[in-house]
């Protein structure tokens, strides 16, 4: 029992280490955020790297979700009789959750990993260190512009993501199922609202960048300098990714579309 | 002190250091004159990289003082440690090439990262240092292209690029075969006159480091417990150092690391399982 408790205690407290840890790496990540953008260089690869290398993966899957929503949507909508509002149907549940959210979860497995990955070898194999004794610092120079393009990248992806998904869903429900073209549209554009709808479902995804970018940097930056440290860093980054991603996207679809009372 | 270029370039005081509960360096004295190579030698855990980490400021004595061209390097704040770590260059122990860049581009990292210099110049100085490590032909080749000798010496060019004053080389010659190692430390000693810098090497390579060091220190148990020449230590009969240059898995220092007796082991007492 004693032995519980203190293994609980001894958890408890490396959790909180841990936590510690990676707010003081987020502030001193964020404090050279802006150095790294007059890098436009460095940054510019990266978001190379992370954003347009992962756009195959983004536009495919955007476009089957979007088919597989036209086809359950019309489902579920034919027996009210109202298909024709499944352009609205699929534009709002893009647009709010699937978007962000799906393109996330791919952000993460896709370019934070590989991030994850790439610091964590970087710090393993030295080079790290070496660039920090040729007094350049490796968070400006190796870590920053990588969070910096999972930030621009991600709302940017997510856009294209739902776009990708409703022409999924017209290529399904319009040219197979045989819904009109006009109704699928203009409900679209009558019940799709900018700000409420577009605005805030950009804003997730720039919070979700924010989360996906740290996460996996700290992870990669933090991992210990072995073949296994790094695998089970990589390993952690998509875990931890997904998991805020999801918990994140709960609490700000309660404050978005409930308000704060 | 009257004229400051007679002064130590390297002076550390009882430093004490180690990680977490364990003591690696316990009241390490050493004082380095400018111009020196100086080879540090001692079995793998002895704190030889340590000492390294202290010098570039990358570990922070427990107690004790640092100091390096008259700075106490644990006090120093981010910008002039750093303003100090241009003056320093070192050699990692596999070469720490930057994987993602090319080897002219490795050469020209620290010119682009500390200088205002134009490309045409920044071109014609890698240029210079590759050629004084005998790679020049090899500037576009990925880093994954080359072999550990010449990885070692690539990040050699980029280390002196901006001509330090003090090289600091961790393990420069393992994992080389004979010649891959002579030529590293021949390069060592060439580039140490030619550049006027001081070396410290931390090796276990008796070989080489006879063949070019100026001083030898043999550190064991977090201390220096002989300093001495190489010619001092060819025609040395002292047990202790007889072991070091010739090899000797057991002498004074044992073969076994400390553990319960043997036989009662085998008979199932202690742990180490079942």
């Amino acid at each position: 029992m004693l032995d519980l408790l203190a293994g609980l205690g001894a958890f408890t407290l490396s959790v909180l280490a841990r936590l510690g840890l990676a707010a003081r790496f987020s502030c001193s990540v964020l404090a050279r955020v802006f150095g790294s953008l007059r890098r436009t260089g460095l940054l510019v690869r990266e978001i190379h790297f992370a954003g347009v290398r992962s756009l195959a993966i983004i536009l495919v899957s955007g476009l089957f979700v979007g088919m597989v929503l036209a086809v359950q949507g019309y489902e579920v909508l034919q027996r009210f009789g109202s298909a024709d509002a499944l352009g609205s149907l699929v534009a709002l549940s893009l647009v709010r959750e699937l978007g962000p959210v799906v393109a996330a979860l791919l952000f993460a497995g896709r370019a934070g990993s590989a991030v994850t990955a790439e610091i964590g070898l970087m710090r393993a194999t030295e080079q790290l260190a070496a660039m920090d004794m040729m007094a350049v610092d490796p968070i400006s120079r190796v870590v920053a512009p990588r969070f910096l393009a999972a930030v621009v990248s991600l709302p940017l992806l997510a856009v294209i993501f739902s776009s990708a998904g409703v022409i999924g869903a017209y290529l399904v429900g319009v040219e197979l199922i045989g819904i009109d073209a006009g109704a699928f549209w203009s409900q679209m554009r009558a019940s799709v609202d900018f700000r409420l709808d577009v605005l805030n479902g950009l804003f997730k995804a720039l919070v979700f960048g924010v989360a996906v970018g740290l996460i996996s940097v700290f992870e990669g930056y933090h991992a210990a300098p072995t073949a296994e440290g790094v695998s089970s860093a990589t390993t952690r980054t998509v875990v931890i990714s997904s998991l805020s991603v999801l918990t994140l996207d709960f609490i700000l679809t309660v404050l978005m579309f409930r308000g704060l009372n | 002190m009257s004229d400051p270029l007679d002064a130590p370039l390297i002076e550390l005081k009882d430093v004490r250091f180690g990680y977490g509960e364990r003591t690696v360096l316990d009241g390490l004295d050493l004082t380095v004159p400018r111009g020196q190579i100086l080879a540090v030698m001692g079995g793998s855990g002895n704190g030889k990289t340590s000492l390294l980490g202290l010098l570039g400021g990358r570990n922070i004595a427990w107690s004790g003082s640092v100091r390096v061209d008259g700075q106490e390097v644990g006090r120093l704040n981010g910008s002039s440690l750093y303003a100090l770590r241009r003056r320093m260059g070192m050699l990692f122990q596999f070469g720490a090439l930057f994987t993602d860049l090319s080897v002219f581009d490795n050469v020209a990292f620290p010119y682009r990262e500390q200088t205002n210099l134009p490309e045409a110049v920044i071109r014609d100085l890698v240029l210079m240092k590759l050629e004084a490590v005998g790679l020049r032909g090899a500037a576009d080749s990925a880093p994954s292209q080359l072999s550990g000798g010449m990885a070692r010496r690539v990040a050699l060019a980029r280390a002196i690029a901006l001509d330090p004053m003090l090289m600091l080389y961790d393990e420069p010659f393992t994992g080389l075969d004979p010649i891959s190692a002579g030529i590293i430390g021949r390069l060592i000693k060439r580039l140490n006159a030619a550049f006027g810098m001081t070396s410290l090497i931390v090796t276990h390579d008796v070989n080489e480091t006879l063949r070019i060091a100026d001083r030898i220190v043999l550190v064991s148990n977090g201390r220096i417990v002989r300093d001495m020449t190489p010619q001092e230590v060819r025609e040395s009969d002292d047990l202790f150092i007889r072991q070091f240059a010739d090899g000797l898995p057991d002498g004074p220092v044992p073969f076994h690391y400390p553990a319960p007796s043997y036989a009662r082991q085998l008979l199932g007492e202690g742990s180490a399982h079942a």
